[in-house]
């Protein structure tokens, strides 16, 4: 009973906070501007299927792909047990559905085990892979400190789940081959590796008598409250993590933009205004008045919200700036780096709103992206795509750099002062290049040539 | 052709005389002022005139697409030239643009028709490929890339941007050499450094230039030809290739030129 008002206790503490902290990042997502989701849905479920649900982006790398899709599937996989550790935890019951499941019980339970194993053997390589092996994506600049933290503290809180899991099955497996369960005779529940990982851990606990029974009863119990506790520990966790991409995995890719990456955004504002001044349409009297409008990002406010929901799903895995020409050529951009500032700048103004010193409409703390992402970053992608290629969760890093460069250039008048000899060329002569022969002189040359 | 002159017809005298043409070449910027680019826009045009198309140049009414000022951010100058060229497009009546710049390519095909310019666009490549299925263009055997190594470079535009990854190789295959596929080819090939307005202005800090990288990348396939397919990447390639001293040893040409090549134009 008291175990059950514990549970009870925890696992409405772990929700009641988890929700705050979910709201305030649903929150944060909505101080983007509107994004109209266009195209049709049976193309947004494809992506969702086939990218966040079968990783199909993550198989680009066959390796990676393969451990990931381990702990990927043992963790969907798990969500079935913690059912009945739910249940089990509120009804003060054990292992409630067995009875009623039988063989299936044992084939469900099997199963989960077989991935936990196969998850374990994969987080142990992360670690190793992340740590020793150095790889050169888990060690750039922006990688240091918290970040390089998170990613050890997940992966260390899943091997913990995984070891948690065995303690508890396999005290179980124990109790059971002596008898001592509620189902009275000597047996074993045969799950595929407890049945065999439970003698060898606690076996030696029989010869114990009623002191090992009592042991092993408590080591079941430290299994099952350690198993469901770094649960809901990973519930609190995700928001402050960059984890949190096993949840909004699902929507950024079913949000992700259908049309091509190689259209950029239309500006209507400034299209109608370029329209007035050519004459293509007649001046509309009520023209905007007063301050100019502001073009363009400066802040998270200025991103729309699919732009942050992007920078809350990346896991920091760095795959875009392994592939970034700029990145690889030694230059300051990192498209991970673009995308892990925006959700620090999202969660920075998140906090100021929360402690009430800023409200969301006219916000202003004298900070802004400007204060995270250098000039030298923006001005350094070629909009070659390859992050947005090589991200496996459909995330843009292009999009919010592009709409940076445009609160420069459009509000700030500011930007490379190489472009300005450029902008006054196809302003003036329609080309880039400042140039005095005619357009058509390289076609009536060849014609020329032609003849001779 | 010596005794049939090059035509390259300009739209606006053959709306005078009546006559629509059956596709719009965009030479773009680069065709129309940049010395190497310039050849490519010849090359092209003499594979129009053997394969009996009709075409037309807008020649003076041609303006930049706008696109570098976009992807500079300068969305005021990308109005300006968009609105302008659609214009002129509507006025003719264009239906069809083919173009051997894929940054064109992808303005005019993605984002013009948010302006009100839809029109059905395709990189020369594309049209190139599209000629020689249909029969209307046919290679001969023996050209000055006969047998030679090639390695061939997507340009994002064309390539990751468009998806358009088939058409330029499907051509290859029709001439005689040996294609050596980079290292990072297709979805992952590496940009040549120019995209995204690079062209023009001065790098960023860096231990190296993009097109250095790409270019050491190419010769490490063997090859002795670099083929691109867009204007910015054989100036940006080039570049690379006397960056390393090897521009006795390798050339940077666009398809197009090895099909003139191949049938002697």
């Amino acid at each position: 009973m008291i175990q059950q008002v514990l549970f009870a206790i925890v696992v409405v503490a772990a929700f009641g906070f988890a929700f705050r902290k979910y709201s305030q990042i649903y929150r944060n997502i909505k101080l983007g501007q509107d994004y109209k989701v266009q195209g049709n849905d049976f193309e947004r479920f494809k992506n969702l299927f086939l990218v966040a649900f079968g990783q199909k982006k993550m198989f680009k790398r066959m390796i990676p792909a393969v451990l990931h899709l381990f702990i990927y599937a043992a963790f969907m996989i798990t969500q079935i047990e913690l059912l009945e550790i739910f249940w089990d935890g509120f009804f003060g019951t054990h292992r409630y559905f067995r009875p009623y499941l039988g063989g299936f019980y044992t084939f469900v339970i099997s199963f989960i085990e077989i991935l936990s194993v196969l998850a374990f053997i994969a987080t142990v390589i992360f670690l190793a892979r992340r740590n020793a092996l150095k790889l050169p994506r888990f060690h750039m600049d922006e990688m240091t400190g918290w970040p390089k933290w998170d990613g050890n503290i997940i992966l260390v809180m899943e091997i913990m789940l995984i070891i948690f899991i065995f303690h508890m099955n396999g005290a179980d497996e124990v109790l059971y081959n002596m008898g001592e369960t509620e189902y009275g005779e000597k047996g074993s529940y045969g799950f595929a590796i407890s049945q065999f990982v439970g003698p060898l851990m606690f076996g030696w606990l029989a010869n114990f008598g009623d002191l090992g029974v009592w042991t092993l009863n408590i080591l079941e119990r430290v299994g099952w409250w350690g198993h469901i506790l770094f649960v809901l520990g990973f519930l609190v966790y995700l928001p402050f993590s960059k984890h949190l991409h096993i949840m909004l995995a699902f929507p950024n890719t079913f949000f992700a933009p259908l049309n091509s990456r190689g259209e950029m955004e239309n500006m209507p504002d400034v299209m109608n205004e370029v329209k007035m001044m050519m004459g293509l349409t007649e001046m509309s009297a009520d023209a905007p008045e007063g301050d100019l409008p502001e073009f363009g990002a400066k802040d998270v406010f200025g991103l729309s919200w699919k732009n942050i929901l992007d920078a809350y799903t990346c896991t920091e895995c760095g795959r875009c700036s392994t592939v970034c020409p700029a990145n690889i050529t030694g230059k300051k951009l990192s498209p991970r780096k673009i995308m892990m500032d925006i959700r620090d700048r999202a969660d920075e103004v998140g906090r100021h709103i929360d402690a009430g010193e800023q409200m969301k409409h006219n916000y202003d703390d004298g900070k802004s992206l400007f204060d995270y992402i250098s000039r030298e970053e923006l001005h350094a992608c070629t909009t070659c795509n390859a992050c947005v290629e090589a991200c496996p969760v459909m995330i843009s890093p292009v999009d919010p750099i592009l709409k940076l460069r445009r609160y420069e250039i459009l509000t700030e008048s500011a930007g490379p002062g190489d472009w300005v000899p450029m902008f006054t060329s196809i302003e003036n002569g329609g080309s880039p290049w400042q140039v005095t022969d005619a357009r058509d002189k390289w076609a009536t040359d060849a014609i020329e040539d032609s003849k001779s | 052709m010596s005794d049939n002159k090059l035509q390259i017809p300009i739209m606006s005298e053959l709306a005078a005389q009546g006559v629509e043409p059956e596709v719009l070449y965009w030479v773009g910027c680069a065709g129309s002022f940049d010395a190497r680019a310039q050849k490519v826009a010849v090359a092209f045009a003499k594979i129009m005139n053997e394969a009996k198309i009709s075409f037309a140049i807008l020649g003076q009414e041609e303006n930049c697409t706008g696109d570098p000022a976009r992807r500079a951010g300068n969305e005021f100058v990308f109005q300006m030239m968009a609105l302008q060229n659609i214009e002129t497009l509507n006025m003719y009546k264009v239906k069809r643009i083919v173009t051997a710049c894929p940054h064109c390519f992808n303005t005019l095909k993605n984002e013009y028709p948010a302006l009100g310019g839809n029109y059905d666009v395709i990189h020369h490549t594309q049209f190139i490929n599209d000629l020689i299925k249909e029969g209307r263009l046919v290679m001969k055997g023996g050209s000055a890339f006969q047998g030679k190594r090639i390695t061939y470079h997507d340009s994002c535009y064309l390539g990751r941007v468009n998806g358009v990854y088939e058409a330029p190789r499907e051509i290859l295959q029709t001439l005689d050499n040996h294609l050596v596929e980079l290292k990072r080819s297709k979805t992952n090939g590496l940009c040549c450094g120019a995209g995204g307005s690079q062209m023009f202005k001065e790098d960023e800090p860096g231990d190296k230039r993009i097109n250095v990288e790409r270019v050491e990348e190419a010769l490490e396939t063997g090859a002795e030809v670099i083929v691109a397919n867009c204007p910015f990447c054989i100036t940006m390639m080039f570049d690379g290739v006397k960056a390393k001293d090897k521009q006795d040893h390798v050339m940077v040409v666009d398809i197009s030129e090895m099909i003139v090549s191949n049938k002697r134009l």
